[in-house]
């Protein structure tokens, strides 16, 4: 293909634009059409003529090869289509997978031998396609040094290494390759292939083109362009600098909402209904700290994780004993309360899904080792994505760790059918005042209540919170209560 | 996946430029054999398609032997629903997997051997590898009648199939893969590759249930070490290779760029499950409550995992049937999977009118409808 490239450029205004004038002769003979393309040829500009991208997309010079299904060997002549990868319309490469076929317990992965755009699929999926006869019709570009037809023979598979042979080219590319090459003045030499044995792809020449920008863009006062409005102008402005037009291929994205998120909209949808009110304070949490630090090993010696949270449950069900209307349930008219009597606490537990919330039942008969135990087991079957009806189900009241995550302060929602919650924050080191006046370090954790203030009011919420606080700032506190 | 150029040193085996690397004695020679170190599915899957996308398998077969902890394996076209116990699977802790080459469904355990043999596609032939198979059983023990059958299985006295085949062929290269069953726990094998599950129409490859017997209850000496060691010795004297296998480490990144990403894909949801053909469930089931008895209906229209359309049908005065048509409305969209399914309803049941007999009869039916799942 000869191809005669004038260098012509002018600028406009402010603006220092260049662009390549291409003259290109097509091989069926059409009348030499210039072509405008922007230096890179991705973006274009408007200018008279009409111009193309790079890859145009139909091409009225395309031929539509058929593509036959190939031999599979073990003397097979038929196979089902069990999955396409490709519908029409859509764009491939050489070497994309098409489909998939199965063929006596063998699953075949048929490829694509051309670039192109898929153009007809012969069967549907489960149909039986036959070996030898046409798969999809591929429209690839036309090209005068056309790739050679593909020949059905048995060793069918060996045909890419044809492409080795092509007109005495040494370098490995495929003729969609050498034509973008070409089209941007590029010696397939002079670029790195970084496919299989050392073939030069696509990306290669867009990085081989990336490279050059940076070289080409700014006048350079001993190229052989000049810009003619430099001969007239006595004075030499300060280019201003020109945003140069990004070209953004990102795309707004609608899909429906479904699984876990779809759990979440019609849980909190119902929750919003719920007159919340919320109530935070800061515990101190410098004695458990040291106690749990104490109590680790021994844990892990019977073979359980001890973490923060066996604690925080076990005192919670402690105040509920003393605030039994935190651990009730209202019915949806507001007429009926109704006072629990299991505690059954939940834990919100962050999955790969999304938010789960599985809860320890019977807290107020638990020792904190055997909440302890649950929470390990809880938490191996939520990474696991095992959690069962029961594990979910029946939960009186809730408490929130996202400050395992971070944070300090929240505003929880309350899970309906219970009418209260807490959000607990991030475990910090502060500098706190001692009865004596003294600046000390301790251990802040900041626990974010809310409550149904349909039936709880402010100061319930405030005593049960003080009360809570008062068992995790004294953790020996707690002793009084083992029974 | 194509490696760069650069990497060529990360792969200590045979590669594209056929460089022998120092420390394999003979390994450029006619072949390799590759034994896993180690016994998850996934990451020896991972393997059979790294070895299927990277290597040059020219003149150079591969015979790669693993075993895996208790798991099912499904064929790439078919229906998990439809081979295998999901429920009971959950309960043991077996694992699901879907391979990429076809056929019907098997339970692996460590008393199973899989031997996986790669070629280039030309030099693709089942058959031939049976074959050796049975030569390295009968090296062991002569009088043991093993045949191979024309759906490529392997029968043990003319009845007990002992190993099955499976096939994946790709642009350049091929392997056949197939199972040896050495002392495999027979019951696990048997209950969990029941199917619970009814009414399900599908186009997804059947599996065909055979009579399976154990190597080792025919000859104590059949161990699973025994066998492997049998074959990798049959294997290099056909090839006239150096008959010690090399022990690989499926996570190694370094031997294998890129093969957490293929084992992580092959755990996916979307792969085990959503890759199931098209498939649709039509059942009913009995609700006992309270002495009486009532029957729902339930349709289900599957793709790709997920439910396109759904309908379920109790006696009027059963349940509302408004609340009947909101589930099955909540339920499309969402996976056909059990998690997903305990999720909405959880969700469902929390949004549900506090009159205890309805709230009763609601979460007995969403009990009843997850259990299709």
């Amino acid at each position: 293909m000869a191809a005669v490239r004038v260098l012509r450029s002018w600028s406009r205004s402010a603006r220092h634009l260049r662009c390549m004038h291409l003259i290109q002769m097509c091989s069926s003979a059409h009348v030499v059409k210039p072509k405008y393309t922007c230096l890179f040829g991705y973006s274009s500009f408007k200018f008279n003529h009409p111009h193309r991208l790079l890859r145009t997309t139909s091409s009225v010079n395309g031929q539509i090869i058929q593509f036959k299904l190939s031999d599979i060997g073990e003397g097979i002549t038929e196979v089902t289509v069990k999955e396409w990868y490709v519908k029409e319309g859509d764009t491939v490469s050489q070497f994309d997978s098409i489909c998939e076929v199965q063929s006596d317990k063998a699953s075949v992965t048929i490829t694509s031998r051309y670039d192109g755009i898929i153009r007809k699929l012969y069967y549907a999926v489960d149909q039986i396609a036959l070996v030898g006869k046409p798969l999809v019709d591929i429209e690839t570009e036309a090209l005068k040094d056309s790739e050679e037809d593909v020949v059905e023979t048995p060793a069918v598979f060996h045909d890419e290494h044809t492409h080795q042979e092509i007109k005495g080219h040494k370098t490995l590319a495929t003729p969609a390759v050498r034509r973008l090459a070409m089209e941007n003045n590029i010696k397939l030499s002079e670029v790195v292939g970084t496919g299989k044995d050392g073939r030069i792809l696509k990306e290669d020449i867009l990085n081989y083109l990336a490279k050059q920008t940076g070289a080409i863009l700014p006048p350079s006062p001993k190229s052989e362009i000049m810009p003619p409005l430099q001969k007239t102008e006595t004075v030499q402005p300060v280019p201003v600098p020109v945003l140069k037009p990004k070209a953004f291929t990102g795309k707004d994205r609608t899909e429906p909402i479904t699984g876990f998120e779809k759990t979440m909209v019609k849980t909190m949808t119902v929750a919003l209904k719920i007159p919340h009110f919320g109530y935070c304070d800061e515990v101190d949490l410098t004695q458990l700290v040291k106690l749990r630090e104490e109590l680790k090993p021994i844990a892990l010696a019977r073979g359980i994780k001890l973490s923060f949270m066996p604690f925080f449950l076990k005192a919670a069900s402690l105040g509920l004993m003393q605030f039994p209307i935190l651990n009730a349930s209202v019915d949806e008219n507001c007429q009926n309360i109704t006072y629990k009597a299991s505690h059954n606490i939940g834990i919100a537990m962050d999955t790969k899904q999304g938010l789960i919330v599985p809860n320890v039942k019977n807290v107020q008969l638990c020792s904190v080792f055997e909440i302890a135990i649950e929470l390990n087991r809880l938490q191996k079957l939520g990474s696991t994505n095992q959690l069962g009806t029961a594990d979910i189900t029946g939960g009186t009241f809730t408490l929130s760790n996202i400050g395992s995550i971070g944070g300090t302060y929240a505003k929880p929602v309350i899970l309906p059918p219970e009418v209260a919650i807490g959000a607990l924050g991030a475990i910090k080191a502060v500098p706190r005042f001692n009865e004596k006046g003294e600046v000390i370090k301790a251990q802040i954790m900041n626990v974010s209540w809310s409550a149904d203030h349909r039936i709880i009011d402010g100061a319930t919420m405030a005593r049960f919170s003080n009360l809570w606080k008062s068992y995790l700032e004294n953790p020996a506190s707690m002793l009084l209560e083992l029974k | 996946m194509l490696i760069p150029f650069s990497m060529k040193n990360c792969f200590q085996l045979l590669y594209n430029l056929k460089v022998p690397i120092a420390g394999l004695k003979n390994a450029a020679k006619g072949g390799l054999i590759l034994q896993s170190t180690s016994n998850n599915i996934y990451q020896n899957l991972a393997v059979e398609d790294w070895i299927h996308d990277h290597m040059n398998l020219e003149g150079k077969p591969i015979l790669f032997l693993w075993r895996n902890s208790p798991t099912v394996v499904i064929g790439r076209h078919q229906n998990p629903w439809q081979e295998c116990n999901l429920n009971l699977m959950r309960e043991k802790g077996i694992k699901l997997a879907r391979r990429r080459s076809g056929g019907g469904t098997v339970y692996h355990d460590m008393g199973n051997i899989n031997l996986t043999f790669f070629t280039t596609k030309t030099k693709y032939n089942r058959m031939e590898n049976l074959k050796l198979v049975i030569r390295a059983l009968n090296a062991v023990q002569p009088q043991l009648d093993v045949q191979a059958t024309d759906r490529l299985d392997l029968l043990l006295e003319g009845q007990f199939k002992i190993s099955g085949t499976a096939s994946k062929i790709g642009r350049t290269a091929a392997y056949h893969h197939c199972t040896l069953l050495c002392s495999t726990d027979r019951i696990a094998l048997s209950s969990v590759l029941k199917s619970p599950y009814h009414g399900i129409k599908s186009n997804a490859t059947p599996s065909v249930p055979s009579l399976v017997k154990n190597l080792l209850e025919n000859n104590n000496t059949l161990t699973c070490e025994v066998l492997m060691e049998s074959i990798a010795t049959e294997f290099a004297a056909y090839h006239q290779i150096d008959s010690n296998s090399i022990l690989i480490s499926p996570s190694d990144e370094t031997m294998f760029p890129g093969i957490k990403r293929k084992a992580e894909e092959l755990q996916t949801w979307e792969w085990i499950y959503g890759k199931t053909p098209k498939f649709s469930v039509n059942t009913s089931l009995n609700l006992l409550r309270e002495q009486s008895c009532s029957e729902m209906k339930i349709y289900v229209d599957v793709k790709n995992g997920r439910i396109e359309d759904c309908n379920i049908d109790a006696p009027g005065h059963w349940l509302p049937k408004e609340m009947l048509d909101k589930l099955s409305t909540s339920f499309i969209g969402n996976k056909f999977c059990h998690s997903e399914a305990t999720m909405l309803l959880n969700a469902l049941l929390r949004t549900c009118p506090k009159d205890h007999e309805l709230y009763s009869k609601w979460h007995l039916l969403c009990e009843k409808v997850k259990t299709i799942m």
